[in-house]
């Protein structure tokens, strides 16, 4: 590792002051940390955004669930309140890694990472989250740009992702076996109004299959993705899972979410 | 009572330390004014190499010395070696490349070493490293095992990369044999590369002490004596009188910490040129690539039959892959410690095994828990396993059908098997896996939608490595006897010195036990002392299932050299005929009498040798004072244990995904000294073996780099990938050996992979190859489900 400068800041403002183009904020750190050791990333300034108060916490109305960037995974998976608006949310939670990184990972660290197999970015898609930033509100559909690339400019810091309590919803993963990230993750969220279900693992970055959401519209049951093609030109590829075995998984997947739909 | 601890659930000494976070390692030894090193490696499969550019690297804040293979070749440092020589059919020896410990012309895998930066701070000496120039030419690698003989050669010298082509066995007679078969049964067969991964990375401290002319190594070795004769004999870093290595607690080694490895020699070497201690502690990233690896064959074998189910003769051609370099035991793993084992637990009347040995631009490989054992098992159970179907007997009748019966046996290729009963550890195995109830659980599982499928694997193996005249004869470069130490304090406690080492074997547990049985003194008053060539007298290491078997031996024999000594010197103390002295649980009777000393008793008098107020303890005339002997063991045959395992596992058919849901075992170990210690490594062991049949694989891409370099794609089997493990045991004491103990370490993994990959070959109902990940297994159901529709 690198040597820097380390800051412990106490609120936003003090963060924001000390951004700049060689820093990095530090959350759990489950993910700058290895890269660091691995000399494959490296800093002038470390801003540790652990301390921040209000970053941190759950809050539930009627219609969403506000969890902060700097709450943890092993939080989100234990919460009644998350169990209670959201239980799927709380299951991918529970999904993630393994103990340690749950009770150090965030959930504003993992989607500002935006790894093409995280779990988090498909619950941000599927439950039409609002991210809060420091500066703005985004909607999901336009924060995950590409792999490891979000719509945060530099300095920016998450605040809070807020979801839209579906009627029900599931995620199904299938995880690496080796790494536990997601081969394929699918998450289905009914709305009134709307399905979505959103796919992580599979591209560069967490998408929408628009093919099974206007299938399960007509028809929301298992058999209605029977009937769907899904073409694997431009997926994921590698020693664990080739594009066409990821295809698969997507319907398989998306029929046992369906089914698991609570 | 002292002799129920043979055989008793005693828990394990050592776990104190382990378990708190006491244990000390290579890693956790700091010395004054230790300077730290960084090794450069070879980032390419195959280069040669023009030049190595040190001269912005050594201006590096903090640098204090940067060594290259040029360096090492001044100083006339030796290569790595080979430590067994295997000689081809044609009556050639084996050919090896050059392996400096360091690179000066040509690097040969990803991870190769090219120069050690020596800095006062890791960090400098990472961050000099990154400014070391190397020009290297990059060559085209020879990555895959089946290609290898059909490439352009590596080495000059090394003709279509083939290192020796060994045969073993009668080819004229088993060929008729096969001319004479009802019916012959045949496969190919890939046993897939797999990465050790030692919970404790190796590390290596070099310590020169310029006064005394003394240089330590501490490292993280099974086998420190053996280390430091290669490395003074061959390497000639140091003579061995004046060089002392010491493995400390080691995490860990399942035969990846049996060579003394390249950065052993050069931290050692480079600490007498700067004289000061040098620490190089591995990260993760560097065991995946340089630790040695282990397997990767690719095999034919055919299996020849009578029509009632008899086998009449086995015929096996395997290419084994030696990765860049021939190691210490690279060579030995996939000839005698892989073909003789070819004949599994049956009564084969006739055998053949061709065996090439390639090199290619990969990490050498050697002995990895089991060495050649798991790879012949793998062999021999699943060709076995198919014949039985294709013939329609059931698995365990087929197998009853052709076993050994009758011990001693000679089998057809190389063993004499002492003892053995397969018959009753495979019917024990039956009874506990509930295999009649089978069926049942079959369609129970396909109601939940899962395929379920059953798989056997009785295995045969050959360890306790080994009788010294035997190995020498066919190519050891050292005899495997072991050496034993006991010495009494005058306190009446015990050291124990053995050239056995522990690294997860639990020996300060088992051995203390063994002592304590033999001597009648409590097992807390018994000290294992391993792992430091200041202590002990010379010993081989541990590997090969030896240590009990061998390094128990040599302790049970110095026990009873003590008691011997004992016996004179408790007569005199007694006033009677050292005949008519006896001894049991500790004590030295006279016979018909109650006239007795304790053990302890009569040591304090060998160390208090004359009268002197209430000590009244002369020696007899002729004994010498104080009580400590040497034992030496060579063990007159291998060890055979045998045993059973039966595996079943289910299928998700959607995604292939494949979990094993039952396994039982049933070993026969001989002798078991302490069943919990056994259990545990029967358990881990088939953990290795599960790992190696459905999740664990090393994969090099085309251009020789390794795809599986950590652990985000080398996928380490994990608690959850398991079901419980059911344990048997049966015993058949082995004759070779007094404690007729077999030995344990490795038997899990040499039976298991076979046992799963039977299962999920039953589930699925097609061939595929280890590992059998998920995608394999959907694309076979995938492709049965297509065949079905077409038909
Ligand atoms: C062994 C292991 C297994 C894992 N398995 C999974 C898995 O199965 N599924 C999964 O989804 N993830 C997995 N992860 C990743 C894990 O969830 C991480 O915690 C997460 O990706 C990063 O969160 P963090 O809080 O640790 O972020 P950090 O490492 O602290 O930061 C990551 C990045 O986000 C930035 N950042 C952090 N917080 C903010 C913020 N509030 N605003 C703006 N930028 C911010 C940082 O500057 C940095 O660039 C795994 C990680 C490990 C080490």
């Amino acid at each position: 590792m690198k040597g820097f400068n380390f800051h412990s800041v106490k609120n936003v403002k003090e963060a924001k002051k000390l951004a700049s183009g060689k820093s990095a904020f530090l959350a759990g750190g489950m993910t700058t940390i290895p890269a660091m050791k691995l000399r494959l990333a490296s800093y002038s300034d470390i801003i540790d955004i652990k301390n921040i108060k209000d970053l941190s916490g759950i809050k539930v109305s009627s219609k969403s669930l506000k969890i902060g960037a700097t709450t943890k995974h092993a939080e989100v998976a234990a919460s009644k309140e998350v169990k209670k608006a959201i239980s799927s949310l709380a299951h991918l939670a529970d999904g993630i890694g393994d103990p340690q990184v749950r009770n150090r990972g965030t959930i504003g660290g993992s989607i500002a990472n935006n790894d093409p197999a995280a779990d988090y970015p498909a619950a941000c898609l599927a439950l039409n989250a609002i991210i809060h930033t420091s500066d703005r509100k985004i909607v999901s559909d336009k924060f995950f740009k590409g792999m490891f690339e979000t719509a945060l400019k530099k300095g920016e810091l998450i605040q809070a992702v807020e979801f839209q309590v579906p009627d029900k919803s599931c995620y199904v993963k299938f995880p690496n076996p080796a790494s536990r990230y997601a081969i394929v993750g699918v998450y289905v969220a009914k709305y009134k109004k709307e399905v979505n279900v959103a796919v992580t693992g599979v591209e560069s970055a967490v998408f929408r299959c628009k093919k099974i959401e206007s299938a399960l519209k007509s028809n929301f049951s298992s058999s209605a993705i029977d009937g769907v093609k899904i073409s694997s030109s431009g997926f994921n590829s590698d020693i664990h899972a080739s594009s066409d075995y990821r295809a698969h998984l997507i319907k398989v997947l998306a029929k046992k979410a369906v089914a698991g739909c609570k | 009572m002292a002799s129920s601890l043979i055989g008793s659930r005693v828990e394990r000494k050592e776990d104190k330390k382990f378990l708190t976070g006491k244990g000390r390692y290579t890693a956790d030894i700091n010395l004054a004014n230790q300077t730290y090193a960084y090794f450069v490696r070879s980032p390419h499969a195959r280069a040669t190499i023009s030049k190595v550019d040190i001269s912005k690297a050594s201006n590096a804040p903090g640098v204090v010395k940067i060594l290259t293979g040029d360096d090492l070749a001044k100083d006339k440092i030796g290569g790595l070696i080979a430590g067994w020589k295997i000689v081809s059919q044609d009556g050639t020896d084996m050919k090896c490349p050059p392996h400096p410990p360091l690179a000066n012309k040509a690097v040969n895998f990803v991870g190769d070493h090219v120069a050690i930066v020596i800095a006062e701070t890791l960090d400098q000496a990472k961050d000099a490293a990154e400014k070391v120039r190397v020009n290297y030419k990059v060559l085209k690698a020879v990555v895959n095992t089946g290609d290898a003989l059909n490439s352009k050669a590596i080495y000059d010298g090394i003709d279509k990369n083939l290192s020796f082509d060994f045969l073993l066995g009668d080819k004229g007679k088993t060929d008729e044999a096969f001319s004479k078969a009802d019916k012959i049964v045949k496969l190919d067969l890939v046993n897939n590369r797999l990465i050790p991964n030692a919970m404790e990375p190796r590390a290596a401290i070099g310590d020169y002490n310029s006064s005394s002319e003394e240089l330590t190594l501490y490292t993280a070795s099974q086998n420190p004596h053996l280390s430091r004769l290669i490395l003074s004999a061959f390497n000639a870093v140091h003579p061995e009188h004046k060089f002392r290595i010491v493995a400390p607690d080691v995490g860990g080694g399942f035969g990846s910490k049996i060579n003394a490895y390249a950065e052993d020699a050069v931290v050692a070497w480079a600490s007498k040129k700067i004289e000061r201690p040098v620490k190089w502690v591995a990260e993760r990233s560097e065991s995946f690539l340089s630790d040695n690896h282990g397997r990767d064959h690719v095999t034919h074998v055919e299996l020849a039959l009578k029509n009632d189910g008899k086998i009449t003769a086995i015929r096996v051609d395997t290419i084994a892959n030696l990765g860049a370099y021939a190691l210490v035991l690279g060579t030995v793993t996939p000839t005698y410690l892989y073909a003789p084992l070819l004949v599994g637990p049956y009564d084969i009347p006739t055998a053949c095994c061709n065996v090439k040995a390639v090199y290619t631009n990969t990490a050498p490989t050697d002995a990895y828990r089991g060495a050649g054992r798991p790879e012949a098992t793998y062999v021999v159970e699943r060709i076995v396993t198919e014949a039985a179907k294709e013939i329609g007997m059931d698995q365990a009748e087929f197998r009853k059908k052709n076993f050994i019966n009758k011990f001693p046996h000679q089998q057809c290729l190389v063993h004499n098997i002492d003892s053995g009963d397969y018959h009753a550890h495979l019917d024990k195995a039956l009874e506990l896996s509930d295999y009649k109830n089978f069926e049942n659980r079959r369609s129970q599982s396909s109601a939940k939608g899962k395929l379920r499928g059953i798989g056997f694997s009785t295995y045969l193996e050959a360890c306790g490595v080994a009788p010294s005249a035997v190995v020498m004869s066919i190519g050891a470069g050292v005899g495997l006897w072991e050496s034993a130490e006991v010495r009494f304090n005058a306190t009446g406690n015990i050291s124990v010195f053995t050239g056995t080492h522990s690294h997860g074997q639990s020996h300060d547990t088992t051995f203390a036990q063994i002592v304590g049985d033999r001597l009648g003194v409590p097992i807390e008053n018994i000290d294992i002392v391993h792992g430091d060539t200041d202590k002990g007298p010379f010993g081989m290491g541990t590997y090969g299932s030896r240590s009990l078997a061998v390094g128990g031996t040599a302790i049970v024999k110095a026990c009873d050299k003590i008691i011997e000594k004992g016996r004179k010197v408790a007569a005199k103390m007694l006033e009677a005929k050292p005949e008519d002295v006896d001894f049991k649980d500790g004590e030295f009777i006279v016979k018909n009498s109650n006239k007795k000393k304790t053990i302890g008793e009569v040591a304090f008098a060998c160390y208090l040798p004359g009268t002197f107020g209430d000590i009244k303890s002369p020696l007899p005339e002729g004994v010498e004072p104080g009580l400590m002997e040497t034992s030496f063991f060579d063990p007159s045959n291998f060890s055979f244990p045998a045993g059973s395992h039966i595996c079943e596992v289910e299928v998700d058919q959607d995604t292939g995904e494949t979990k094993v849901v039952k396994y039982t075992v049933v070993d026969d170990f001989g002798t078991v000294i302490n069943p919990l210690i056994v259990e545990g490594q029967v358990h881990g062991g088939v953990a290795q073996g599960i790992g190696q049949a459905l999740y664990e694989n090393a994969h090099y891409d085309e251009s020789g780099q390794l795809i599986t370099a950590s652990y985000m794609d080398y996928t380490m089997p994990r608690a959850d990938n398991f079901p419980e493990i059911k344990l048997g045991f049966t015993s058949t004491p082995a004759t070779s050996n007094p404690l007729g103990a077999k030995g344990c370490g490795e038997a899990g993994t040499i039976a298991a992979p076979a046992a799963v990959m039977n299962a999920v070959i039953d589930a699925i109902d097609t061939d595929i190859s280890m590992p059998a990940t998920s995608e394999k297994v959907c694309n076979a159901l995938q492709k049965n489900k297509k065949n079905k529709e077409a038909a």
